[in-house]
């Protein structure tokens, strides 16, 4: 990583990242509408993908650069525990198949864009639908900033990050270059550009994986020595905390924090604007219930690509930022090229969330903030020139982020984010099953769960930090650690189940619900549900 | 409920059962090609859950279609 720059895989790496900027661009004119000035077709991409491609952009959407460097880097870091992931991702799917089909009915059937939309529809509270989409962008932010701590754990691999003492501007140029390039093609093709590089990504990402997999455990003598030696690896006492520095199996005492994680990070998945941008953009209800019996095929990749944490540490990777170790791994064990390969896939698996992230954060702020509060009468062009400019603006605030800030504070900020769009689950999923909850009780249910939220994650020490250590806690009540999130979560239902008592006990008035049941279970086709929602439709909510 | 939806809500539930119940799998032996026990059944779970889900996806469906083939008759 010293040694200079690696010429032959930087090489490779600016091959792949031309090849997608020019599809990028391109992509505007990809199955594009007579009229693009609408937020379905900016922000949805016309709401027109098929299986196929709801895949490819659902996979490149969830499974984001910073997923390939973190999660390995936690096993690498702990063993076992790091392994959380792959159970979250199988749990999300069964999840996803009962709630979402409901979400793209009604959304359809009521032009809605965001699920604030979906909120405000159905509770009829401006103030809910402000709470889920400030909620929304809050926990989006940080993650647009890990997509760029991605990129640069890629580019610092490949000797092209700089040393400490090289001036700040040409240690992050490339970063700056890279993140340019996204910003113009996002603003110019919208939701059609992270679909189409999404091929490229994933294709990318399958070949390195099949290959890193087979390859270096050769190299490195198999599973049983990689196991032998990172489970004597993990065993050695860590001297900042005096313990094992992890284990092979998750002990009796990780349990309760390994299944709370899991569930709970299963839970937020798909309250996050990204996710539900990339679902509302296919075609019909349909294909994203076809999609969660392929999906799944993600999860297999992922727990390979987790394995490769036990694979630096059998061949001896020594980083001081985990998050170095995958790259690092891929630059000792492959040869140039094909390290360049491995790092374009990173890369541009850095882009295509980046992309979708902004695009959602966008559309919820457009949608929600400006049209709800700020110009009731704006009209649909209005809200795609809001929409492409505020799609810059989070950008280059997730760029001031990474470069102006030390990059644990993105890194605490996301996970703050997990707890806190989790907070959202009650409003948007309760709402789609039952209109019992009242809308103030939900406001103060999520109320509570945030600040709850905060102040835990705010307490828990590490060796490294002081605050905001780790993801996991005291459970109160049951006395073992647990996911902060999924407490908060369970703490939110209580006092929303109580509120709701309390305030129809006094008949406190009801929101107008604009939704009508045969409306969470229309398909394409069906009556009032067309394919292409003209504009006209699309921008105006109920009431008018 | 219909028996479909039952066997279909059954199928979704599986997964948590499973994957939740993590005194179930952790442990070391017995490996598969090295890789330790923990791993590769949580691993093998994924095409199992992935089943699962398809064979509700197609009981739902089934039974939608047969509905709404009642409704319009």
């Amino acid at each position: 990583m010293k040694d200079g720059v690696n010429g032959v895989a930087l090489g490779v790496f600016i091959f792949f990242f031309l090849a997608v900027t020019v599809m990028g661009f391109l992509a505007a004119r990809w199955r594009a509408a007579e009229n693009a000035n609408n937020l379905d077709e900016w922000g949805l991409g016309g709401r027109s993908f098929g299986t196929w491609i709801t895949w490819f952009l659902l996979g490149g959407d969830l499974y984001t650069a910073y997923t390939f460097v973190a999660v390995p880097a936690a096993i690498y870091a702990t063993g076992a525990a790091g392994f959380f992931a792959v159970p979250y991702t199988i749990l999300v799917y069964p999840l996803i198949f009962t709630f979402l089909p409901r979400l793209w009915s009604v959304s359809h059937k009521h032009g809605y864009v965001t699920t604030s939309d979906f909120v405000r529809g159905r509770f009829g509270s401006k103030g809910l639908s402000l709470a889920v989409a400030i909620t929304g962008i809050l926990a989006t932010m940080p993650y647009i900033a890990l997509q760029l701590v991605g990129i640069q754990a890629v580019l610092d691999v490949m000797g092209v990050g700089g040393g400490e003492d090289t001036n700040w501007f040409i240690k992050d140029l490339p970063l700056l270059i890279a993140f340019a390039v996204l910003a113009a093609y996002t603003y110019s093709s919208g939701l059609r550009a992270p679909a189409l590089i999404a091929f490229v990504k994933d294709t990318l990402i399958y070949i390195v994986i099949a290959v890193a997999i087979i390859y270096i455990p050769i190299k490195l003598g198999g599973f049983d020595d990689i196991f032998a030696k990172a489970g004597h690896a993990l065993s050695q006492v860590n001297p900042a905390t005096g313990k094992p520095k992890g284990e092979l199996a998750s002990g009796e005492k990780n349990q309760w924090a390994y299944a709370t994680l899991a569930l709970g990070s299963a839970l937020a998945l798909f309250m996050y604007p990204h996710s539900i941008t990339a679902t509302l953009s296919s075609r019909s209800r349909e294909v994203i219930r076809r999609n969660t019996t392929i999906l799944p095929l993600y999860s297999l990749m992922l727990g390979l690509l987790a394995l490769l944490g036990f694979m630096a540490i059998a061949a001896g990777v020594k980083v001081d930022n985990g998050q170095l170790a995958i790259p690092q791994l891929f630059e000792d064990m492959f040869p140039d090229w094909f390290a360049g390969v491995a790092f374009a896939a990173i890369g541009i698996g850095a882009l295509v969330p980046a992309a979708i992230m902004s695009i959602a954060a966008a559309n919820l702020f457009t949608r929600n903030i400006y049209k709800d509060f700020l110009r009731p009468d704006a009209t649909p062009e209005q809200e795609t020139k809001v929409s492409k400019l505020v799609s810059l603006l989070v950008k280059v605030g997730a760029l001031i982020f990474v470069l102006g800030m030390d990059k644990t504070v993105a890194i605490n900020f996301q996970l703050l984010g997990g707890i806190w769009i989790l907070q959202t689950f009650p409003a948007m999923v309760g709402g789609l099953f039952t209109r019992w909850f009242h809308r103030w009780a939900l406001i103060g249910g999520w109320a509570v769960g945030m600040i709850y939220g905060t102040v835990a994650a705010y307490g828990v020490a590490s060796p490294t930090q002081k605050h905001f250590g780790g993801s996991s806690k005291e459970i109160p009540g049951i006395g073992e650690i647990g996911y902060i999130g999924l407490t908060a979560f369970v703490l939110n239902i209580v006092v929303t189940v109580v509120l709701t008592l309390v305030l129809r006990a006094v008949k406190a008035p009801d929101g107008v619900d604009e939704t009508s049941p045969a409306d969470y279970t229309a398909d394409a086709g069906d009556p009032g549900v067309q394919a292409d929602l003209p504009p006209a439709t699309a921008g105006a909510p109920g009431g008018h | 409920m219909t028996p479909a939806r039952v066997v279909a809500a059954l199928c979704l539930i599986a997964p948590f059962v499973g994957m939740l119940w993590i005194g179930s799998y952790a442990k070391v032996e017995p490996t598969l090609i090295g890789i330790p026990f923990f791993y590769w059944y949580q691993m093998l779970w994924v095409p199992v859950s992935a089943a699962l889900t398809s064979v509700a996806y197609i009981l739902v469906r089934r039974e939608e279609r047969a509905r709404k083939g009642g409704d319009s008759a």
